[in-house]
């Protein structure tokens, strides 16, 4: 018999060639960098038979618990801020780093999850949480004073080096700063988020990443994974929402399928706003429910309690959705003290009360017309992330559907008709974890066809074959590949067009502020690599001085061109994003000079949004910084 | 030419010449050889009667043993003299079984539920704390080993084992004579890792303190 230590050791087909290896990347790498679970995935680029691609993701080292060191694919985006006290000399080390600088992974959620208070998560979302500045020390948001804080930016940077690091000790001959190596990021990502996301790249050495959307890395998985078959699952006309629903955040996209001289063509034409909602927020709907009942009989839970209670509901509603036949599984909670038997409290979870709570409670049936409410919010609110107010998925689903209702009206394939009320997908993809709850993922298709079946349009058909929780990391890898010139490519561009805020140049009139006007300065779809310029609007900007700009963007218009300025827009069409700000470096000029500039807007080969203010009379250029969130 | 070499039994050597020496060493090494010899076999002798002894302990537990490379080279070091094939009992890891132990406790309450007194409680109250017991062994057998059936045939059905057929996944029972091919009914369908994943320790950890106390403050 052969005994493996790990299951995944990686067998290396190809010897490493010494003269090869550093001219050119040897791997594809995909970095899943998800809210609650980090995965890479990495596929050789110099494949023997390129209908044969393969790939393998990589088993992640990581402390379990102090001092037990475990391989897993996915290293849990948490990271902990122990008391100096609190762990043993020696119990932290890693095989590549006898004190690493921040604990992450498996240990870092074990650890949170008894002392919630030095337990940063959620670190990605508040990377597009407009209002916060991401680079100073804010996590863990409720810690008291003396826990040492770190930023949404650096927590990104530590599960990102814990990766890199990993990979260098799993291959020590392939530095993967040499590789080609994409970074996911939501779809919903803004400029900033995503200016932040390359600079942690940067960070841990990571220069060249690149930056993919992760509905259309499911997508490039779904591809990859049928084999060449997608071409007969995929028709010209087709319209494919994906669907991602994650452990914290739901993202969604629409890809047209289009045809050029014979061949299919995907361009990402819509993608959706940042909603925070997901598969914890369903565990916890569920612990909350078992908790009332165990209330009202007269027994009351404590924090860790209720904890144990959401780990145990989440495991309880995989095995009602994955066996139809079981009907009620018994839920205990443990006693914390060595006596088992004696104090521990027995409930249990129905499967009445999972369709209710989740089947019905975050996948309604709704009209196509409904929108998700939202409450004001009151006055006095502790700084934490914007989580969704409207649970349910369905309704959020409707709102983006309906809005986006004339995205594809440029494409000629696909027809739109004049009755319709909502852009009406052909072919859904289901991507996240959520959706490996087949009631769900049922629930969910029937609620789309229901929208379409209402305006007699045929019912959407579920593209198969997708690994839900690996297929954001898997398609990255691949899309590295197929960027050598050996696949078909999504186009898309930037997700949305921007804008400045100018005022409008108008008499003052006393009581009123003059009145804003937004001025495109990148429209949408943008692609990568390509730049715009907007020579007829200047700014006399003074050296030394910071400016500030408001700062626009719009997920729905389409038409609007660089130069193109807004009196009025409708309410939901243009959101506002972080203030964006100029500062002119005094190099060579006097403090206090007023020089005119014009503003270009460039998307990078890397994936990210560029300003720059450029002076008419030398060409010199300044960069514009996006983070400068404000932190009131 | 008519020199007689007389054989004098009882002379002693006055002088020490080379040819003594190479007689002596001769001497001695083959008596070295006889010793070794004698000692191998004695080895062998013991071995054999403690191997069917071994056999019977459970093939799982001394399979953690593959990681205890660096203590099989401390018994070997023992052994000094090229000895015909020296066989060396493994010696199970002392930190592998701990491993488990407290992996057991840790997802299963393993320790807990069998220190526990049982007797003071009612079934149901047992059984509750059952399920965290079973659960947590579960996963913890899941996660960290894979095991498969020895046999893949349904129980209960009739079996021919060939010729040279594996004694040590194939236990006989009952009726053994005559010679193989032997054809008899599979009782239990065995059980066997295939592969182990077991988490590493870092150099300092103290596997001995299968679960730590725990202080809120």
């Amino acid at each position: 018999m052969d005994y493996n230590e790990t299951e995944t050791s990686v067998t290396e087909s190809q010897a490493p060639e010494p003269n090869t290896a550093l001219a050119q990347p040897k791997f594809s790498v995909g970095i899943d960098l998800g809210t609650t679970h980090c995965v890479l995935s990495y596929a050789a680029m110099h494949q023997t038979d390129d209908d044969q691609y393969q790939q393998q993701t990589m088993a992640i080292p990581q402390l379990a618990s102090p001092g037990v060191v475990e391989e897993n694919v996915q290293l849990p985006s948490f990271l902990y801020q122990p008391h100096e006290a609190e762990l043993a000399e020696g119990s932290t080390s890693l095989p590549w780093s006898a004190k690493p600088a921040f604990l992450v992974g498996a240990i870092a959620r074990h650890l949170g999850g008894k002392t919630p208070i030095r337990l940063v998560a959620s670190a990605k979302s508040w990377l597009c949480h407009a209002g916060v500045d991401c680079k100073s020390p804010i996590l863990p948001a409720e810690a008291p004073e003396e826990i040492q804080r770190v930023s949404p930016f650096q927590a990104t940077t530590a599960y990102l080096q814990h990766l890199c690091d990993a990979w260098h000790y799993l291959h020590p001959e392939a530095p993967l700063a040499k590789q080609d190596v994409v970074i996911t990021v939501p779809a919903s990502f803004d400029p900033a988020a995503r200016e932040l996301t390359v600079e942690a790249a940067k960070a841990t050495g990571l220069d060249h990443a690149l930056l993919l959307e992760e509905p259309q890395a499911a997508l490039y998985s779904w591809i990859e994974s049928s084999h060449g078959d997608w071409r007969n699952q995929a028709q010209c006309g087709d319209v494919i929402l994906v669907v991602d629903i994650g452990g914290g955040t739901t993202d969604l996209s629409l890809i047209a399928v289009t045809e050029n001289e014979g061949n299919l063509e995907l361009t990402r034409v819509a993608v959706g706003d940042h909603i925070l909602l997901g598969g914890d927020n369903m565990d916890l709907a569920l612990a909350y429910s078992v908790k009332a009942k165990l209330e009202n009989q007269g027994k009351r839970l404590e924090s860790w309690q209720l904890q144990a209670l959401t780990h145990s509901c989440r495991d309880a509603k995989e095995k009602i959705f994955n066996n139809p036949d079981i009907d009620n599984i018994p839920l205990v909670i443990a006693n914390r003290s060595s006596s088992l038997i004696g104090g521990s409290l027995r409930t249990e979870l129905t499967r009445n009360v999972v369709s209710t709570l989740l089947v019905d409670g975050f996948f309604p049936q709704v009209a196509v017309t409904d929108k998700p409410f939202s409450r004001t919010r009151t006055g006095l609110r502790t700084a934490g992330l914007p989580y969704a107010q409207d649970a349910a998925i369905t309704r959020h689903l409707a709102a983006f559907l309906a809005k986006q209702l004339n995205a594809t009206s440029e494409l000629k394939a696909i027809h739109s008709p004049e009755n319709a009320t909502f852009l009406r997908p052909t072919a859904v993809l289901f991507n996240g974890g959520v959706l490996k709850a087949q009631s769900l993922a049922e629930r969910l298709m029937s609620v789309i066809n229901s929208w379409l079946a209402a305006e007699q349009a045929p019912a959407a058909r579920l593209l198969s074959g997708a690994d839900l929780d690996l297929a954001v990391a898997k398609g990255a890898a691949y899309y590295g590949y197929v960027r050598k010139g050996k696949g078909v490519r999504i186009k898309g561009g930037t997700a949305a067009a921007y804008y400045v805020g100018v005022e409008s140049a108008m008499p003052a009139v006393p009581g009123m502020s003059p009145e804003l006007q937004a001025l495109c300065i990148a429209p949408f779809g943008m692609e990568e690599g390509t730049q715009e310029e907007l020579p007829n609007d200047e700014f006399g900007l003074v050296i030394g001085e910071p400016v500030r700009f408001r700062f626009f963007g719009s997920k729905t218009r389409r038409e609007d061109k660089v130069g193109t300025r807004l009196d009025h827009w409708g309410e939901d069409e243009i959101s506002e994003l972080d203030e964006i700000e100029i500062t002119l470096s005094e190099e060579g000029r006097r403090p206090g000079e007023v020089v005119p500039v014009h503003l270009c807007a460039a998307v990078t080969e890397i994936g990210t949004l560029e300003l720059h203010a450029v002076s008419k009379k030398d060409n010199s250029r300044w960069k514009v910084e996006f983070d400068v969130r404000s932190g009131d | 030419m008519n020199t007689l070499y007389t054989i004098d039994l009882s002379l002693k050597p006055t002088t020490f010449d080379l040819w003594h020496v190479c007689l002596a060493g001769t001497v001695a090494l083959l008596t070295l050889l006889l010793i070794i010899l004698l000692v191998g076999l004695l080895l062998t002798a013991l071995r054999c009667k403690k191997k069917s002894l071994a056999q019977t302990s459970d093939a799982a537990t001394s399979e953690p043993a593959i990681k205890i490379v660096e203590k099989i080279v401390e018994v070997e070091k023992v052994v000094q003299a090229p000895a015909p094939e020296p066989i060396i009992l493994k010696e199970a890891s002392s930190d592998a079984a701990l491993q488990l132990l407290s992996l057991l406790q840790q997802e299963a309450r393993f320790i807990d539920f069998i220190k526990e007194d049982i007797s003071t409680y009612e079934d149901a109250e047992i059984g509750i704390a059952t399920r965290v017991v079973h659960e947590g062994c579960n996963k913890v057998l899941n996660e960290h080993f894979t095991i498969a059936p020895v046999r893949t045939e349904q129980e209960g059905n009739k079996i021919t084992l060939p010729k040279g057929f594996d004694a040590a996944a194939v236990r006989l029972t009952g009726n053994i004579v005559g010679s193989a091919p032997f054809t008899g009914t599979l009782v239990h369908k065995g059980w066997q890792v295939t592969q182990i994943r077991l988490p590493k320790l870092t150099q300092s950890h103290n596997a001995a303190i299968l679960a730590a106390a725990e202080v809120e403050l």
